[in-house]
């Protein structure tokens, strides 16, 4: 160090703006009652088809939206709109990943009181979205069975920052010669005691396993903050 | 490729510490990178030298200082570092671990300035 130079101690989280922002909304969310998942994934992992397949089943019962990132079209929206949820496109241009600001933009307008699930859609891309909190509940992965078993292994960031990871394209699973148990490894290894569920959008094989996982979470959440408020109460 | 959003937030964080403290000429930005934050040093490195053009911080140097993953291992009951980002395993007794205590830090420590 040149003479003339001090030091100044700062200590702050790079990410400062993003966590708060996030700890924010999360808090918004809860007030309202609405559970958020966020999905991650490689492109072409099936995010979109499971995403149409999950708003549609849980229709009847509760009220869905959707919050689809991607660098440019609007065509997962216009996919979306077909299960006749709200649905926003969240364009980000360049960049690889949402941020909590975009998640805050994209739901002016929405009363999240009328939501019982959001669901917001990462940029398909297993490397940058780990950083970011977007104010979500669940933090869902996905992989297909057409990826490498490996893929956990080979991103493990992102897979020791999710909360459960859904295996998708399993009507393909005997065509690709798909092994279960070595992916169960890799995801292990990465993130030990993660659930997994193993799905088929497209025959609806473990979809319904599936859902029960979603509306069991998103129970245990409410059960939780009414405790907390009541706990806030005394 | 998310280290120029990053480099950029570094960047703004400095100016918004210098303005705070009535203008600094900054030096240096001394930041800690743990080895599982998912943000590649080398690129950040390059980022930044993009990021801080045009800027009050445009002749800085960042200074990264590079924090070691630790597990916590529940069959040894302690804390180990990582072999690799790869494996999330005890070095010790190579046990599944994941629970991470150490190696995520994302974090500007301090600013060399010129007085």
């Amino acid at each position: 160090m040149s003479p003339g130079t001090r030091i100044i101690e700062v200590r702050q989280n790079v990410l400062k703006q993003n966590d708060l922002l996030a700890r924010a909304l999360r808090r918004r969310f809860h007030d309202a009652g609405c559970f958020v998942i966020s999905m991650v994934s490689s492109p072409g992992s099936g995010k979109t088809t499971l995403l149409e397949k999950t708003l549609t089943l849980l229709r009847p019962e509760y009220r869905g939206a959707a919050l689809v990132g991607d660098l440019t079209t609007e065509n997962d929206a216009v996919r979306l709109a077909r299960s006749q949820a709200p649905v926003k496109q969240i364009t980000t241009g360049t960049l690889c990943h949402l941020e909590a600001a975009m998640v805050q933009t994209a739901i002016e307008g929405w009363n999240v009181n009328d939501l019982d699930f959001l669901f917001i859609e990462n940029v398909g891309n297993l490397v940058c979205p780990s950083s970011y909190d977007l104010g979500e509940d669940l933090r869902l992965v996905l992989m297909s069975v057409t990826e490498g078993e490996d893929k956990p292994l080979k991103y493990p960031t992102i897979f020791n920052s999710a909360d459960v990871a859904v295996i998708t394209k399993m009507d393909l699973a005997a065509a690709v010669e798909f092994d279960a148990t070595a992916a169960t490894h890799s995801i292990e290894s990465v993130r030990p005691r993660m659930p997994i569920l193993n799905v088929s959008a497209k025959s609806g094989a473990g979809m319904g396993a599936y859902l029960d996982f979603l509306r069991s979470r998103r129970a245990a959440s409410l059960q939780a903050l009414t405790h907390a408020g009541t706990a806030r109460l005394i | 490729m998310h280290e120029l959003s990053i480099a950029m937030s570094i960047v703004e964080l400095a100016e918004k510490e210098s303005e705070r403290r009535g203008g600094l000429h900054i030096t240096a930005v001394h930041l800690r990178l743990g080895l599982l934050a998912g943000v590649v040093k080398d690129a950040l490195l390059s980022s930044f030298e993009m990021a801080r053009e045009h800027t009050p911080l445009a002749g800085s140097r960042l200074v990264v200082e590079e924090i070691p993953g630790v597990v916590y291992c529940t069959a040894c009951d302690a804390r180990r570092p990582v072999r690799s980002s790869e494996w999330f395993c005890c070095s010790e007794c190579g046990s599944i671990a994941s629970e991470i205590v150490q190696g995520k830090e994302l974090e500007v420590v301090s600013l060399e300035v010129q007085e």
